[in-house]
């Protein structure tokens, strides 16, 4: 094993891949920009629907209450809501989004109320539409709201208590430490953007340096050099690693980058919105750096995997075709991490990728669960060990390098 | 010094099954001597070839390239081997001199060796004017003295040309053929394979004519003109193969 010749390769695969355009947009333009544009673009998109939503005084229907001029008031006086005359049609109206909700107020209404008799409001939405559920929400609001207060009044008329009503409190604590909490919806996302990206990263160059070199005719050259074939694509694999730690780790500082500027730009509506939303706020670097080292094996598999993909391809576009595939094979699993209730166990620490991702997420949510991480770590060695002996396989058999 | 003994390639073909490209070529090339390899397109000139460059291992038969052995010294073999054809690209992102230098040091040439080397070729070949220049950027002349420098700087004592003067213009082809000239005169065993007849004459010490993976004839031209009983080389071919071809049927 000459750790010469393998540098020589390395550098000069360095050296051909600063300057070929394809490989720099992909390893370092995309996550510099792509990640910063997405957090802030997404966090404008957010506050801008907040700002609207908080404007929106959605127009509701009021059928019948004719007789009844004292709920006819109160409703009209909502500020929240615009009370629009009655229509015959007004379940389409609902449906053509021209009105939220409509609300039918049964027959003498307020009379019923004053004598204690029983009486029905009917509240009309259109399921799955945010928008005229919000509208029946602040009706539903508003009679349960009434409701309360008459219960009340007719207590307090027969000299009744009110803790008849509620004889004792419930309250939920949370336990869960600080960063379990606002590190559950950055924890989820973040080790599968990663995951992405160590993929995607590695991709242009596993083409590059194989395929392509194939299509310009250069492997030919390379290969009546006196270097060995293991060296050659030992220093091609160790480029193509480059390229797909250097994309996750840009990404990883462009994210932490981007969220602190959203943070600032956004603070007063984040301030407003559920802890939900303030994305990846509170990632500690300790938590990086050990998904980074969980990921490091997982690079190596795409690397040498795509490598030995794109050996077999004749040409760059071949290669391309090969590797589409791939990438649905990588977001699946990475995609079940994102289901809520997916949990780490024995078997599922033995699947890549999916096992990477979701103790990450673990981690990322403050919980270090050291056996299941050095389980992943090993497997995920095991199964990147298997994929470099693929590739330097492949480049030994003369059947695929001279494909015709 | 190259030794071909009873070389044989089988090729796995999906649809014609086993396909014999090659099959028991013998020959020998001194050094200082030329050697041609003459033949039509698909005769099996290149995977001949390719078999003594070491990019492709032969199924039965063996070779010697400077005395090492094609199938258990290969990286001895290519150390004293320069191999050049039309399909051996540049690196089209590197400029003239990376590309030299980066050859050299697979070759293992030391930094002081290495530039001593390279300025001497870049030199010779008149190169210096676009040595800064990336390959892709080069006319197909220069890319040409690129590719020789490329052979030359580890000084290789066997050059090995597949088909070289392909898709050249006149100028291109003369340039190949008096570098060929050269590295005979340095004392360099050459082998070249083409299916132009000016060239073989022109530079050949000795021919072989291959014709579906066998070597039909082989000799000095004069050699052949004896035993064909033919003054020129292209009725010379065209008799050989034509024999062959009627045994065949």
């Amino acid at each position: 094993m000459s750790l010469r010749n393998i540098g020589i390769v390395y550098r000069k695969e360095l050296t051909d891949s600063l300057r070929d355009r394809r490989t720099l947009i992909s390893t370092i333009v995309v996550p510099i920009l792509l990640i910063p544009a997405m957090t802030i673009g997404l966090g404008g998109l957010v506050t801008s629907m907040l700002k609207k939503a908080e404007k929106d005084v959605p127009p509701v229907m009021m059928l019948g209450g004719e007789d009844s001029p004292r709920t006819r008031l109160a409703l009209a006086k909502l500020p929240a809501l615009r009370v629009v005359p009655p229509a015959e049609d007004y379940a389409r109206e609902i449906t053509n989004k021209q009105i939220r909700a409509a609300v039918r107020i049964p027959r003498d209404f307020d009379a019923l109320l004053d004598r204690g008799e029983p009486a029905k409001v009917e509240i009309y939405v259109f399921e799955t539409d945010i928008n005229s559920e919000i509208a029946g929400g602040k009706l539903q609001a508003y009679f349960q709201d009434l409701r309360q207060r008459t219960v009340e009044k007719r207590l307090a008329e027969r000299n009744i208590s009110m803790s008849l009503l509620r004889p004792f409190e419930v309250s939920r604590q949370n336990v869960a430490p600080e960063e379990k909490v606002s590190g559950a919806a950055a924890g989820a996302m973040l080790p599968y953007l990663v995951i992405l990206l160590c993929l995607t990263g590695a991709m242009y160059p596993a083409i590059d340096l194989t395929a392509g070199e194939k299509e310009r005719g250069t492997m030919e050259t390379i290969l009546t050099s006196r270097v060995e074939r293991t060296h050659l694509v030992l220093g091609k694999f160790l480029l193509v690693l480059t390229a797909s730690l250097a994309t996750a780790v840009l990404a990883v500082v462009s994210m932490w980058f981007s969220s602190r500027m959203a943070a600032r730009i956004f603070a007063e509506q984040l301030a407003k919105a559920s802890p939900a939303a303030q994305l990846h706020v509170s990632i500690r670097a300790a938590d990086l750096l050990t998904v980074l080292f969980l990921i490091l094996p997982v690079a190596v598999l795409f690397s040498a995997a795509l490598l030995a993909i794109a050996l077999f391809a004749k040409s760059y576009k071949e290669a391309q075709s090969y590797i589409s595939p791939l990438m649905i094979v990588v977001i699946v699993p990475a995609v079940a991490s994102l289901i809520p209730g997916v949990e780490l166990n024995a078997r599922l620490a033995m699947v890549p990728i999916l096992s990477t991702s979701l103790v990450s997420k673990e981690v990322f949510t403050g919980t270090y669960h050291w056996n299941f991480i050095l389980t992943i770590f090993a497997s995920s060695c095991v199964y990147a060990a298997i994929a470099l002996f693929a590739a330097v396989r492949m480049f030994r058999r003369e059947d695929v390098l001279f494909r015709a | 010094m190259i030794e071909a003994r009873g070389l044989t390639k089988v090729f796995q073909d999906k649809k014609r099954g086993a396909v014999r490209a090659v099959d028991g070529v013998s020959f020998r090339c001194e050094p200082g001597r030329v050697y041609g390899l003459l033949g039509a397109n698909g005769a099996g000139k290149t995977t001949t070839l390719r078999m003594l460059a070491t990019l492709l291992s032969p199924t039965s038969g063996s070779a010697s390239v400077a005395g090492f052995d094609i199938s258990t010294q290969p990286e001895l073999a290519r150390a004293n081997l320069g191999f050049l054809s039309t399909a051996t690209a540049l690196y089209g992102r590197l400029t003239a001199r990376e590309f030299v230098e980066y050859f050299g040091r697979l070759h293992g040439l030391e930094e002081e060796e290495l530039h001593r080397r390279l300025e001497a070729l870049f030199a010779r070949l008149e190169m210096n004017e676009f040595r800064d220049r990336r390959c892709e950027k080069l006319s197909t002349g220069m890319k040409q003295k690129t590719s020789i420098a490329r052979v030359l700087i580890h000084d290789p004592q066997v050059m090995i040309f597949d088909e070289p003067t392909i898709g050249l213009d006149v100028m291109a082809a003369r340039a190949i053929v008096s570098f060929i000239r050269e590295c005979r005169e340095r004392g360099k065993t050459v082998i070249f394979s083409t299916h132009v007849m000016s060239e073989v004459e022109k530079l050949c010490d000795r021919i072989g004519i291959i014709h579906s993976g066998r070597l039909l004839a082989e000799g000095t031209l004069e050699e052949l003109r004896a035993r064909a009983g033919l003054r020129d080389l292209e009725d010379i071919f065209v008799r050989i193969v034509g024999e062959a071809e009627e045994r065949a049927a």
